[in-house]
């Protein structure tokens, strides 16, 4: 199974090639190296997938990385069903996505860099999911994190840009470290970092507690935690949320393949990788339930309000992201990377297809903004046709992928032995109506009625893009309607085919249902498809009603409750709420006492002090040499008669 | 025959001369003047001295010092004429070019 390698270190030889040669050499011929290495990654990855199908597993070291008395770690791969599902997932839409980035970068001064970036994160990311010890994972999430800075500040002469991709990294900073303490807490447990002896072992310790600030915790419920704590970071959940919807100043592709289809799901990778940990700890799964649970519904309060298209799907990528988290917290890990993996396909479509559309508006002065546009229909049917499967599929509208995906999870959770099953199941439910509202006001105010934004755009009219562009959004688009049908469940008279696969590794979600339900354990399923299915499908009438036949509704809102209207508007304040309660404070302290006493005072006054005090000295001596010679003769005879005096006297 | 100690006091006496003289007189001429005579105190020391310990040595020494000094207070003189010819100063606090 060695050839597992070359999946990542194909795009790391493109990157670096691109990036050595990329400006002066390449320049606009740089897609042709990352998108060959990517296909061929693509291939390979599908090789390992078939052959995992087929029962193959592997877990091997490279190249001994680190070795420092019993502290060994290597650079390590390990194929697993979980693994080649995610190398398969990332390298195909990697690849989808490079081929959709020349078309839309075409012109970009900055043509050979992207492509040299966007691949070093297809390398990164394949690092992340392949590696077989929590180190090299720790490699990949920091690699990944990188890349998302600099493909986020892609446009760094932009102000906004350049924020959004500071913002991004410090806030991931905050969940890294409680990362990087839960990896040490698991060498220090285990002493090894490998994944299998430590989940090999998990059990034997979960009893065992550890003593923190006077409270006797359960081992694996910190383990857990702080682990989960990357998790937040990454996969941008309650309360480090806050950098995803920033991420969409950099330019659509990477919102695509970054910020919505792969690094962010990475969180929810992690929870999955590490089950074992986190099925031990109830209080564990209840933190990541909650988070899930409140970020799916505060991202899909906040999408409704915003009139920036990607800023509604960055919101939308939120919400999904917390559906995934809610599955991990109820147990249902399947249905959790089944979500997972579909969301990517039609998530991805959605931003693409936002990308396609903003290539249309380019002229205008904000091109994502949808109050100028709509009426796109008629001059881009192929992303207008892509757009819509893509926001049927996250509706949840029978026989799309999302529908299968999200139904498992909301089934999973109603069905769980945990407690907090039925509060997410209602949650989740009810998140499915927003869903389908904001997805379809997308829709309705884009490509629907008339065309408003015809003076911005100064007499050029929208057009459709480039074949290059359309063609992926094609093949995600069936994309967005096939991989839900590997997870059909057996209410439906499907056999789940994913679930089975994944069963090696991620086991079985736990349900415990009242007897009296248990025997019409299928009529209960079906009976609860149907009401998540009538809850989209209401939401996709009402956002028809108000967006299509009656806009004066539109206002009803923001003039009835303008209160409620500018706290949803304004992001429930969150942005406010850390200025105030986290940036102010740190900044005084860094700028205040930081700045003026410790380094103005001390530091700067010790540098500055010494030759302050040579030059003060200086001066003084200088009074002696006034250049008469009679003063000197006068020192010169009393310094003698001091010296003689000396000598006299003892 | 008179005791050494006299010429010593004598020597003392002619040197803490030409050392307040160098010290407190600002006239150039009157400056080498002076050092001449702190120059002459010490000769005076050291011939007193090598007659009291019947070295003649320090009698030759003397004659050697007195023959370089009489050298020293030619280029000395010269220096201070050409000194008067470009500035006509001859009062040494107005020279003040090594000034710190």
């Amino acid at each position: 199974m060695t050839y597992v390698v070359w999946i990542p270190f194909l795009p790391l030889i493109a990157s670096i090639i691109t990036l050595l040669f990329g400006r002066w050499y390449i320049q606009k011929r740089a897609h042709w190296l990352p998108c060959i290495a990517v296909f061929g990654s693509f291939l390979l990855a599908m090789k390992t997938l078939i052959a995992v199908i087929h029962g193959a597993r592997a877990s091997f070291d490279l190249y001994s990385w680190i070795i420092a008395d019993t502290f060994k770690v290597g650079v390590g791969f390990q194929v697993d069903p979980l693994s080649a599902m995610m190398m398969a997932m990332v390298t195909c839409l990697s690849f989808l996505i490079h081929v959709y980035s020349i078309g839309y970068m075409e012109d970009d001064p900055g043509y050979y860099r992207f492509f040299a970036y966007i691949s070093l994160f297809t390398f990164s990311m394949l690092m992340l999911v392949s590696g077989n010890n929590f180190l090299q994972l720790f490699f990949g999430w920091e690699a990944v994190g990188l890349c998302s800075y600099l493909l986020i500040g892609f446009w760094y002469q932009k102000k906004s840009a350049a924020d959004a991709a500071k913002k991004a990294f410090i806030v991931n900073r905050f969940g890294d470290f409680g990362f990087a303490l839960g990896v040490f807490l698991v060498f220090l447990t285990f002493g090894t970092v490998y994944y299998q002896p430590v989940f090999e072992h998990v059990h034997e310790v979960a009893h065992e507690t550890i003593r923190l600030f006077g409270h006797d915790v359960l081992l694996v419920t910190l383990m857990a935690v702080l682990l989960f704590c990357g998790s937040l970071g990454k996969s941008a959940q309650f309360p480090l949320h806050v950098w995803l919807p920033d991420a969409m100043e950099g330019p659509t592709p990477v919102s695509a393949l970054i910020h919505a289809a792969t690094m962010v799901t990475a969180g929810v990778f992690l929870v999955c990788r590490c089950h074992e940990i986190f099925e031990l700890s109830n209080v564990a799964m209840a933190v990541v339930a909650a988070a899930g649970t409140f970020t799916c519904f505060m991202a899909a309060t906040i999408a409704p309000t915003q009139f920036d298209i990607k800023r509604v799907i960055a919101y939308s990528t939120l919400s999904q992201l917390g559906y995934m988290f809610m599955a991990c917290g109820v147990g249902a890990f399947a249905a959790g990377m089944f979500h997972l993996f579909t969301h990517a396909y039609f998530k991805a479509l959605l931003f693409l297809g936002a990308g396609s559309v903003m290539h249309a508006m380019h002229h205008a002065p904000d091109p994502t903004d949808m109050r100028y546009m709509g009426g796109l229909k008629k001059y881009m049917p192929e992303t207008f046709w892509t757009f819509l499967i893509a926001s049927l599929s996250i509706s949840g509208v029978p026989g799309l992928a999302g529908f299968f995906s999200k139904d498992e999870i909301l089934w999973s959770a109603f069905a769980s032995v945990y407690p907090w099953g039925k509060l997410v199941w209602f949650v989740g439910t009810l998140v499915a109506g927003l869903t389908a509202f904001y997805s379809f006001r997308v829709v309705f105010m884009t490509f629907f009625g008339e065309f408003r934004g015809r003076e911005v755009l100064h007499g050029h009219e929208p057009h459709e893009s480039p074949k290059v562009m359309t063609i992926p959004l094609m093949i995600l688009a069936v994309g967005a309607v096939v991989t839900g049908w590997l997870g059909v469940p057996s209410a439906l008279g499907g056999s789940n085919h994913f679930a089975h696969f994944m069963e090696p590794v991620l086991g079985h979600p736990h349900f415990h249902l009242s007897p009296a339900l248990e025997e019409h354990e299928h009529l209960v399923e079906l009976l609860l498809m149907g009401v998540s299915t009538v809850v989209g499908l209401l939401g996709i009438y009402i956002a028809y009603v108000v967006y299509c036949q009656r806009p004066e509704l539109q206002r009803l809102l923001p003039e009835k409750c303008p209160k409620l209207y500018r706290y949803l508007y304004r992001k429930w304040y969150w942005d406010e709420i850390y200025l105030y309660s986290i940036i102010k404070p740190t900044l005084f302290l860094a700028r205040g006492v930081i700045q003026g006493v410790l380094d103005s005072a001390c530091i700067e006054g010790t540098v500055n002090g010494i030759p302050d005090l040579i030059r003060r000295g200086g001066e003084g001596l200088r009074k002696l040499q006034n250049g008469v010679v009679n003063t000197y003769a006068l020192i010169m005879a009393t310094g003698a008669a001091v010296v003689l005096l000396l000598i006299y006297l003892f | 025959m008179i005791p050494i100690s006299w010429y010593l006091v004598l020597s003392l006496v002619l040197f803490a001369l030409g050392a307040f003289g160098f010290i407190a007189r600002r006239n150039v001429i009157i400056m080498l003047m002076c050092i001449e005579i702190m120059l002459n105190a010490v000769n005076i020391s050291l011939v007193a001295l090598g007659r009291g310990l019947e070295d003649t040595a320090a009698h030759l020494l003397v004659f050697f010092v007195i023959a370089v000094a009489a050298g020293e207070a030619a280029i000395g003189l010269a220096l201070v004429v050409l000194l008067f010819k470009k500035t006509r100063e001859v009062h040494m606090d107005e020279f003040r070019l090594l000034k710190g």
